[in-house]
């Protein structure tokens, strides 16, 4: 087997011990191209199926084609796509374009929305696929777990993460003490209200991912894609505070070659995301709280 | 073979806390280039406006919480590449205290890299790893001595503990590949042959991780998978019953005939399925795989399926010798049940007898459990039966962990798979020893070589 072989059979794995091991499971997508080979994974695991809601949390400040490419594919895959969103902090415009720290945004249109959606304790906007509608739930049952594309090379905190994370009950990570996880034998024995993620890409790279992408064939959304202005989206984010990189990449394949040889071999992936810049340990702050 | 489909490694670096494990990861990224750029100065930077001053472990050790203590507490992933292939680097943390994530990370590796600190010689946590090491099944493994710099690189101060390090491990069974003398912080034998140290003829540590091997799957061998799941998804129309699972060792094809353990039902292979990719008519190890069955058989998850027309080193058994490492908050004793999580199966456990504590010297017989931390060889005792084997014979299908209420609190390796029960545990042994004496009573011809003696036994 080769690098992405393994790569493959491992997360695919760790798909099917989540899947047996909760009743409530839901997948986090963020539109962006790690949740969507995570998606495409999930089909290969069941075999053309998905057995998972996909939860997506809608900051309302998502670069727009984001929003029409969700909708577009939650039709085509028949997904069952599920929305939850702040709408106090938006009609009360805590947010950063009203003057709010970008941190301070993350938190309350990232953090709080995720946390309040996996708990039921906020609306659910729903996407029934049989029927081509969308419909509300002001209350649901908590998701026991959510299976998130995190990968260990994107900064520090994250390259700590255990593949099943337990949660407390207010959704906070203690990154200090956290349980042994011994070869593939994952622990997934948690006590009633713990609230888990779960995270099969862990092992993966952004490079990794791209040669996947360009190996399967997997459609992802354009924007990380050169349109003809020599620009490209390398992370995807919310538009006030995620910019495009120079670039004139148009498919996978010239992306791989960027990140092997090109313009991005030492450049941080995230360094488009301006919320990672503000003082060390502001995205571990963040995930103590329940950030992805 | 191009670029981008370089082979990868995983290697755990191990070793007593401050012996300079992190530096040298530091190290090892800044010399190979592996770094993004603006990183080193970015954190030198921060170093000057704190006072603080610049260690190239600050490279690693990301967390908030580290950086003020100046220790590593979980096991950071970290990337880098050599020409020969992209590396997977497992910084263990040397401190008691996280010897689980020192496991997590370990458990995950093909190699090991093991640091001693020459200011401090051979320490409690240079044994213990040691021993954890071998514990773990890891086999390759380099010893490096760091912080020669600090003795003028004196070639008689790294053959001490050379000496010392060596006839250790030499108990437990494991050979290190090399021992090489390093400075950490100076660079200094890691990615090239130091001058300071010419009276050193071996490899750098660059050189001896590329000469490590990754365990190279047999396709060849006995087959068997452990059954992970069995779906049956209705939508659209899908009748399919598939049976999923990873499959630990050797090749199936259509047709083949299969045998689950411990149900002893069988079957026949009718289709290899995959979604996306073409039609498949076998499956090799390592595989995330699925199959439809020609025969309709229930079995559970958790079972072993193996050719039934083909020998294999898988036993059904409800006890196995094995060596443990105890991490649980409460320890590890006989009064109560456990579970024990092997391949996809979960059994209720208890412990039968601690044969001897691993890496002490304590000539204590008489053990009354298994502390936090602490290493032993001990036979385990399975409610029901499990298929299992001997960790030399599959590793997947011969390592356990122990879960203890909702905590992770222990791991091992089988060392055998038990068949007779120890003294004074057979089952039902009270129902057959009154059996035997109402036999012997009331049919006493039939036991002619015990004569009269015990006819004053009574039931």
């Amino acid at each position: 087997m080769d690098k992405l072989e393994k790569l493959e059979a491992q997360s695919i794995f760790i798909l099917r011990e989540a899947y047996r091991s909760f009743k409530r499971c839901c997948m986090l997508w963020s539109i962006g191209k790690d949740s969507t080979v995570l998606l495409w994974l999930a089909k290969k695991a069941f075999y053309g199926h998905v057995p998972f809601d996909l939860l997506h949390i809608d900051t309302s400040l998502k670069i727009p084609e984001m929003i029409t490419y969700r909708d577009q594919v939650a039709k085509a895959l028949k997904l069952r796509l599920v929305v939850g969103q702040n709408q106090k902090a938006l009609s009360e415009q805590q947010t950063y374009p009203n003057g709010k720290t970008r941190i301070e945004c993350c938190k309350a249109l990232k953090s709080e929305a995720l946390n309040h959606t996996l708990d039921g304790t906020w609306p659910r906007r729903v996407y029934d696929y049989r029927a081509d509608r969308w419909e509300s739930y002001d209350h649901a049952e908590p998701y026991q777990a959510a299976i998130v594309g995190v990968r260990s090379d994107e900064e520090g905190s994250r390259s700590k993460e255990r593949v099943f994370s337990a949660r407390d009950e207010r959704s906070e990570w203690d990154a200090g003490s956290q349980p042994p996880e011994l070869w593939n034998l994952y622990k997934t024995e948690f006590a009633p209200k713990t609230h888990v993620r779960v995270h099969p890409l862990l092992d993966w790279t952004e490079l990794t991912i791209w040669e996947y992408i360009e190996k399967e064939k997997i459609p992802v959304i354009p924007i990380y894609f050169d349109q003809g202005k020599g620009i490209r989206y390398r992370s995807l984010g919310c538009y006030p505070c995620t910019s495009p990189v120079e670039s004139s990449a148009q498919t996978p394949k010239d992306i791989i070659e960027e990140l092997v040889s090109g313009k991005f071999k030492n450049i941080a992936e995230r360094s488009g995301r301006a919320q990672d810049q503000e003082g060390g340990g502001t995205l571990e702050q963040l995930r103590k709280e329940g950030y992805m | 073979m191009s670029e981008q489909l370089l082979e990868r490694m995983n290697i755990v670096i191990a070793g007593h806390v401050d012996h300079g494990k992190s530096t040298l990861v530091g190290r090892l990224l800044a010399d190979t280039h592996s770094l993004p750029s603006g990183k080193i100065e970015k954190i030198r930077q921060s170093c000057a406006e704190n006072g603080r001053v610049f260690e190239y472990s600050m490279l690693l050790d990301a967390l908030e919480d580290e950086q003020k203590q100046g220790i590593t507490i979980d096991s950071a992933r970290v990337f880098f590449k050599s020409e020969k292939r992209e590396y997977v680097l497992i910084d263990a943390p040397g401190h008691i205290e996280f010897l689980r994530n020192m496991l997590s990370g370990a458990s995950r590796a093909a190699a090991a890299v093991l640091v001693i600190d020459a200011l401090s010689g051979v320490a409690e946590n240079s044994r213990r790893h040691g021993l954890l090491l071998s514990l773990l099944g890891i086999e390759q493994v380099i010893v490096l001595v760091n912080k020669l710099d600090r003795f003028d690189y004196d070639e008689s101060v790294f053959r001490q503990i050379k000496n010392e390090y060596e006839a250790y491990l030499a108990t437990l069974n494991v050979k290190p590949y090399a021992i090489v003398p390093v400075s950490a912080r100076e660079g200094k034998n890691l990615t090239r042959r130091a001058e300071e140290m010419s009276w050193y003829q071996g490899k750098t540590v660059l050189e001896l991780l590329d000469s490590f091997q990754n365990s190279v799957a047999d396709h060849e061998a006995f087959f068997s998978m452990h059954l992970q799941d069995i779906y049956r998804f209705s939508n659209d129309n899908d009748d399919r019953r598939i049976y999923a699972g990873t499959v630990t060792s050797g090749t199936i094809r259509i047709g083949d005939p299969v045998r689950f353990l411990p149900s002893n039902k069988e079957a026949h292979i009718k289709s290899i399925e995959s979604w996306n990719a073409p039609t498949k008519s076998q499956s090799s190890t390592d595989e995330a795989t699925g199959l439809t069955l020609v025969e309709d058989i229930y079995v559970k998850s958790g079972e072993v399926m193996v050719k039934s027309d083909e020998p294999s080193p898988i036993i059904v058994t409800q006890r196995i010798e094995a060596n443990i490492i105890w991490l649980g908050q409460q320890p590890l004793t006989f009064d109560r049940p456990y579970l024990l999580k092997l391949g996809s199966a979960k059994a209720r456990v208890w412990l039968e007898k601690i044969e001897r504590k691993l890496g002490e010297d304590s000539g204590a017989e008489d053990y009354y459990g298994l502390n936090r931390n602490e290493c032993g060889c001990v036979i385990l005792k399975f409610q029901d039966p499990m298929a299992l084997t001997a960790f030399k014979d599959n590793p997947t299908l011969g390592r356990f962990v122990i879960v203890d209420g909702y905590n992770a609190a222990g791991g091992g390796i089988v060392l055998q798979g038990l068949t007779h029960p120890t003294e004074g545990e057979r089952p039902d042994a009270d129902f057959e020893d009154a059996l035997f004496l109402l036999l012997r009573k009331h049919f006493p011809h039939r036991f002619p070589d015990l004569g009269n003696k015990n006819q004053d036994y009574t039931i």
